[in-house]
Parts: C-alpha cells; structure tokens; sequence
C-alpha cells in the first residue's frame, strides 16, 4: 500500500554564470495513499526536475534550496546522502521514459528486474524471481515464466516499458515515479501499457507520480493534475475538473492545442482540374547488399502506389518500423528503389540524387523530425537560410539579405534570430528555422517527417498551424509523415495507412469519421487516446482485438 | 534541461580569449620569435667552447650556465629553438592538415573510397614509426625536409583515425544529409558542414600530435638520425647533456623546461581559442 505524500515549497536551482536561478520554484502539493498525481506542463516546465526531487535527488548543476518532501511521515531532503540511497529503488522507484536506454544489454532481464531487491536485501533470489514472475502475470506480459531469461533486444519496447515497471514494484515502494513512461512508444503499443500500468498500480494500492506532456495519457492515469510551467505550478485540481473547467489560462492553452481540430487549407477540396505532381509506382526500396534478382537483403518498402496533386497534403501513417521514412526517403532521392518508379510533374524523376538536375533537386524539399540534428550547429541561422538562395536562385547582397528577412517572417521568427547559432534557439523556433529553409528553395514538394513529434503539444499545434497556412499562401504540397494519427487528420486531404511496408489503404478527408475503414486504421483511431475520463477502461472492456505483440 | 535561450551572437563570440589563453599564445610567440630572429641578436655563438668550464653553473656570462662541452647553454637554445619549433610545429600541422583532409574525404565519399583510404592508412600504421623513420632517413639522408616529411607520414594515421571517427558522426547528422539532397558537392560538404563540426577536438588532438613530434624528434636525434651535430635541437640538447643530470645542472633543466614550456603553451592556446565555447556542443 502507498505512503501519504506531502510536498512544501519545494525550490530547485541550477548553476549558470549569472548565479543560480530557480526551475522549480516553491511547490506545494499532497499525494493521497493509492492516488496518482500527474505532472503536466512543457519541457523545460520543471516535471521532471520536481520528479526527483522527490526522490531527494537533482541532477548535475543543479541543487535542491529549499521545501521538504515528507513520505509516509519522513522527510526525504532531510537525511543524509547515505539513507536516502537507501530509500531510492525501495520507498521510492523510478520509472525512466527510454527503458531501451535504461536496461543494461549484457544482462538477461530476470537479473536487472531482481536487481533492487537484492540491493536493499529485501529477499533471496529465490524469493525475488517467484515475484516477478507473478509481477510479469500482472503486468501482462507474454511467457511470463521464462520471459526473464531473454536479453533485453529480445523484446519490444512495450515489453521493456512493462519489464521496468515490474523492477520498479518488485520492493513494493511507497511512491513510483512514472517519468514519461509511455512517450517513446506506438499508440497501439501505448494503449496496452498504460492497461498494463493502470492495473498494477490499481492492485497495489501503489501511491504514484505520473510525469507527461501529454493530457489525453495523463486523463486516463491520474486522480489529480498539477499543471506546470517554467517551475512554477498553474493549476491543481481533480482530473475531471482540470480537463472540463480548467480555470488557469495556460491550462485552457494546453487543452486547446490537446483536441483535435481540423485546419483548413481551403484549395484542395476541388480537385478535379487539379495537376499531378507526384506519382508514385509500385515502388519497392530497401537496405543491404542486392542480389540477383535485384533485390536488397532488407526490403522495406514493397509494391507502394499512390497520387499526389498540386496543393494537396497526403499523410502517410504508420508505426515505427512501418517504412514511411523510407518511402520518403526515397522520394528524396536518398535510398534508391529497387523496383517502380516516381513521376514528378509528370517526368520520371531518376532514382539516386547524383542523377537528379538542380532543378528537380529544388523541387523536392525534405524537412525532418530533429531540428536539433537538421539545423548545423556550426552555422547561424542567415548562413542556413542564404546557402539554398545562393545555390538554388543565385541570389546575394542586398536581395539575399531581403529574402532572408522575409523567410523569417514568413516562419513567424523574430529577426533577432538571425545572427544566432540553432543552439541559441528554441525547439519550436528551430523547427520553424528548418522549414524556412526549405521555403528558401521554393520547393513544390515538401516532405515532412515527423516535423512535430519532437515538440511540446502547445509548440506543435503552432508549428502545424504554419504548415496549414504556408500552404494556403504558397499552394505548397506536402507528404507529411507521422505516427499521431490526430496530427496528420488535422492537416492533411487524404491519408495513406502503412504497416511493414505495405501501402494498406488510404483514407481521404471527408471519410476520416466515415466507416468502414480496414482493421488497422480502425486499430490505430481506437488507439489514440482520448481526452475524457474514463475512455481506458471502455477500451479494455471493447477492444478484444487479435493480441498484441508489443 | 532548461537551456539558456540567449545565445551569443557572432560579435561576442569574437570576444577576446580568457588568460590561459593569453598566456599559451604569449609563450608561443615568444619562441616562434626567438626561433626566427633569435640567432642573429646573440652575442655569444653556440659553437664556441671558449675557456668555460664544463657544466659550469648560471653565471653573469653565461646565463644558463655551460653544456657538456663548455658552450653556452642559452645559445644553444636559442639555435634550437629553431629545429625544435620550425620542425615540430610543421611536421604537426602536415600531418593534421593532410590526415583530417583525408579523413574529410574518406567520410563524405562512396563506401570504397572510404575503406581503401582507411586501409591505406592502416597499413601505414602498422609499420614501427622508428623503423619507418629509420628507412626513409636511410633511404633519401637527413635533411630538415626529410625530418619534417617523416614525421608527418608518421603521425597522418593517427590523426585520420580521429578525424574519420568524428567526421562519420557528423556525416549521418540531417543536416548533411540536407545539404546532399540540395545537391551540394562533396567539397561544400566536406568544408562548410562536416569540417567547422570537428575542429574542435582535431585542434586539441594537434596539441598532443605536437608533444608526440617533439618526443620523436628527440629520439630521431638520439638515435643519429635526426639534426645532425654539431646543431641540435632541444631534445637532442636534453641528451647530450644527459651527463649534468646528476648535478641537476642548468644544462639539463633548461632544454628540459624549453620543451615543457612548449608543448604546454600550445596546448593552453588551443584549448582556450575564441569561439570554442559557442561551437561546443558541435560534436555530441
């Protein structure tokens, strides 16, 4: 059963050259015994810090000031270093949000799962297996009996996710932080550990902390919400009462850019005299040595067909492994197809980038996922810009200066970025950064990878926002690549489902809520969280779907 | 986990570099000074056994006292400040210049290219650096050039390993792959988006390649292979001096510190280069 959790103007700060500055600042709150209180709020909000703090731990450069964190009647930040070792991984557990990156790989998983019962001495080995076998059983995992003898690359990530979860209860602690648990995960993958989660917590009694960006997950785990942002807290209240009258005006933006809403690119809807840009046929791809029917070793994408006309946005769906990055890939040009082909504009664009002309290089632009990787951290962001004007339309001096001025307007980017390094940026401006550099190139294409995933959910619905208006101005097309289902029905006219490598079905806009669909559209819309109470459980009662293998 | 979003721009990154720095760059210039103009100020000449006794002590005459022979010992340092500084310094920036340009090459080029580079370069390695050294003195004499040459050849492998390894990095980052589906060139690639992305460590790896040519140049002497008597260069200094070590006499200490003040000065230079701070961060 789980502690009584009081937590009084708790304070973090963090070293910088101007002196210490606060990223927590002054939190208050109290965990019932069984309740699970969620931390919500961007990154840089603070969650995570205020997480382990409450484990009485803070990371480098940073120092825990002032507040007292009391658990079942002791304060933690009290103790000395020694005891509070001693508490952590038996009172308290931590479950981290990569578990890929958590677990040792040169360890079978029954030995890392024992591990902090062995510690703290809690029980033999013996004694510490029989519980985590019962453990794998109630978290649901397949094999539970011989599942501990596998290394870690044996099973998915939503094992792993699950296997964690099982090391984090095998001492029965008083509190369990649940750091981003389910974040690097796919919906349908998602769904199942957050059941799994849900009931292990529920049997136990089990006293947690659930830390995530994300209000429709967090709906469904937690008895109350504490929002916050930039370490200070918005809001606390009843779950029901934040999601239905948030009252903070922060809340009521994170609510808004949570639901799904529709943003209107106005011209594709009539498209019958519409021109085909691209055209995709049965196109094959993939990696490896080919062999001598002509096929790589690894085949990713198979038999892929679809069209895409002028001013329209396809979104391509699928979950990780599905081979949407592939296919725009190769549509870029960066992997060559094995098999089929791609017209664009009507001509046949040729399969490796060496071969393509300037100008069909400028016609296709792609923009991806990390900003962070895409923008160099050697460059300022005119020398990004000025590089595809100079290359591409030959520009320089005073018109170069002109249209670099007029890019960052058109991404809705202050003009004091200019001279900075992508370091000195936002994760939101440095997306924005990345897709005025595509602008630059006045592309018609614009591949778009996971353009949004990486950032928080407030940043994101302005990023897709730009993207929705860009192509209202520009008449811009985009094949835009996701896993979030929600993100892509916002902003595309048709979706094209992927899994393994197929092209499944596509989807086109007026039939998003229309059925019948195929199973595994249908798998993936059930899977998306929804933002009400209540919608797990009616999805544990209604989805008795073929068993997952997550 | 909260960054500091104002971030310097290019004006302040030209900011003057902190004292280490400072203080690395003054002792470099003062013996790359001396190694250029130094011989011609000296009144005393370094091959002038005079009446003095051996290993004599720091005297009004002879500041850092006598060599093994009766020569003064601050002219004998000052003639080799030029061996030492000229041969170190050029053999150094060769093999980093060529071994990183290589590298470059090898990282942003087809798979083949990179593998008969790399097992080139492998191949070179594998062969003892005194042997080799030993068989291309042999092979073509002991001249200024050819020492230079030899211990470039000898420390290219080294540096390429280093600057391959980063450069294959930088190589997968998105933004080079941006850069190759704009359809840059391989030079623009190799110059503008892998190169500025690993100077940093490259730089720090030319300190030490430094120390390293230093300690080969002294041993090539050793060894007779290297500046022929009766010119020395500092490591040479150090040994045929190695008499006075009982002593602990001036001509052993003074070499000794030369060659510390050196190697130290470069390496405090180059890990305080303006601009370091704000391209931290480039290689991850």
């Amino acid at each position: 059963m789980g502690a009584q959790v009081h937590v009084k103007g708790l304070s973090v700060v963090v070293q910088t050259e101007a002196g210490e500055r606060a990223i927590v600042d002054d939190l208050n709150f109290s965990i019932a015994p069984g309740e699970v209180l969620a931390l919500i709020g961007e990154s840089g909000s603070g969650k995570t810090t205020t997480a382990l703090a409450m484990m009485g731990y803070a990371r480098h450069g940073c120092r825990i000031a002032a507040g007292s964190v009391s658990i079942g009647g002791r304060d933690i930040l009290a103790l000395p270093e020694v005891q509070q070792r001693g508490l952590r991984g038996r009172q308290i557990t931590y479950i981290a949000q990569s578990a890929a990156a958590s677990f040792n790989p040169s360890l079978n998983l029954m030995d890392q799962v024992i591990e902090p019962a062995l510690i703290h001495q809690l029980m033999t080995p013996a004694q510490a297996r029989t519980k985590a076998v019962a453990l794998f059983h109630s978290l649901s995992l397949p094999d539970p009996e011989t599942i501990g003898s596998r290394y870690p690359h044996q099973v998915s990530g939503g094992q792993l996710q699950r296997l964690m979860a099982a090391m984090a209860l095998i001492t029965d602690p008083d509190l369990v932080i649940l750091d981003e648990p389910t974040t690097a995960l796919d919906v349908t993958t998602q769904i199942e550990v957050l059941r799994a989660f849900r009931r292990a917590v529920r049997e136990r009694g089990t006293t947690a902390v659930y830390v995530s960006h994300d209000l429709a997950v967090v709906a469904q785990m937690a008895d109350h919400i504490l929002v916050l942002r930039d370490g200070t807290m918005r809001e606390l209240g009843a779950t029901e009462q934040i999601i239905s009258t948030p009252e903070n005006e922060y809340t009521q933006r994170l609510l808004a850019a949570a639901r799904p809403r529709q943003r209107d690119a106005g011209s594709a809807t009539d498209r019958t005299d519409a021109q085909l840009l691209l055209e995709v046929a049965d196109l094959s791809a993939g990696y490896g040595p080919i062999d001598r029917q002509g096929q790589p070793s690894s085949l990713i994408l198979q038999d892929i067909s679809f069209k895409l006309y002028r001013g329209q946005a396809i979104g391509v769906i699928g979950e990780s492994g599905s081979g949407k990055t592939t296919l725009a890939r190769a549509v870029a040009g960066l992997i060559k197809p094995c098999k089929g082909q791609i017209k664009f504009n009507g001509r046949e664009l040729p399969a490796s980038l060496t071969e393509r002309s300037k100008d069909e290089l400028r016609r296709v632009q792609i923009v991806f996922q990390m900003a962070d990787t895409a923008l160099n951290p050697a460059q300022t962001i005119t020398a990004i810009l000025a590089r595809p004007l100079q290359f591409y339309l030959g520009l320089s001096g005073k018109a170069l200066q002109q249209r670099i001025k007029q890019l960052l307007d058109l991404v809705q980017l202050p003009a004091a970025t200019a001279q900075r390094l992508p370091g000195g940026l936002s994760g939101g401006q440095k997306q924005r950064a990345n897709l005025a550099r595509a602008l630059a190139a006045e592309p018609d294409l614009i591949l778009c990878d996971e353009v949004t995933s990486a950032l928080d959910t407030v940043v994101g619905a302005a990023v897709l926002d730009l993207i929705a208006e860009l192509r209202r101005e520009l008449g811009l097309s985009y094949l835009f690549i996701s896993h979030d289902l929600q993100t892509v029905r916002s902003v595309c006219d048709e979706i094209v489902v992927m899994q393994h490598g197929r092209l499944l079905t596509q989807v086109a806009r007026a039939d998003y809520d229309r059925g019948p669909h195929h199973p595994y559209y249908e798998l993936l819309a059930r899977s998306v969280p929804e933002l009400r109470r209540g919608w797990l459980d009616e999805q544990m009662q209604s989805l008795h779907g073929p068993p997952s293998n997550s | 986990m909260t960054r500091n979003m104002t971030s310097p721009t290019l004006a302040q990154r030209q900011t003057a570099m902190n004292w280490p720095g400072k203080l690395g760059l003054a002792i470099l210039l003062l013996w790359l000074i001396t190694a250029l103009v130094g011989p011609s100020l000296m009144q005393q000449d370094g091959t002038d056994m005079g009446e003095a006794a051996v290993f004599a002590a720091s005297s009004a005459e002879h500041w850092l006292g006598t060599d093994y022979l009766g020569r003064d010992m601050l002219a004998r340092i000052i003639q080799g400040a030029r061996y030492t500084v000229g041969i170190a310094l050029l053999a150094t920036l060769l093999a980093s210049g060529i071994g990183t340009t290589l590298a470059l090459l090898a990282a942003a080029s087809k798979p083949w290219i990179d593998a008969s580079l790399s097992r080139g370069i492998d191949t070179l390695t594998s062969v003892p650096s005194k042997m080799l050294a030993l068989i291309l003195v042999a092979a073509f004499g002991s001249s200024l050039p050819m020492l230079i040459m030899t211990a470039a050849v000898i420390y290219i492998p080294g540096a390429f390993r280093i600057a391959r390894s980063l450069a294959v990095n930088i190589n997968a980052m998105d933004y080079v792959t941006v850069a190759r589906t704009r359809g840059e060139g391989r030079w623009y690639i190799m110059r503008h988006e892998i190169l500025p992305n690993i100077i940093n460590p490259m730089l720090a790896d030319l300190g030490l390649r430094f120390v390293y040519v230093v300690l080969l140049l002294a041993s090539l002497s050793f060894l007779g292979l290297g500046v022929q008597p009766p010119d020395a260069d500092w490591g040479s200094l150090v040994r045929e001096n190695i008499g006075a070590l009982p002593s602990a006499g001036a001509a052993i200490v003074a070499p000794a510190l030369a060659i510390a003040s050196l190697t130290i000065a470069v390496n405090l230079l180059i890990d305080n280069l303006p601009g370091r701070a704000a391209r931290e961060g480039g290689v991850h």
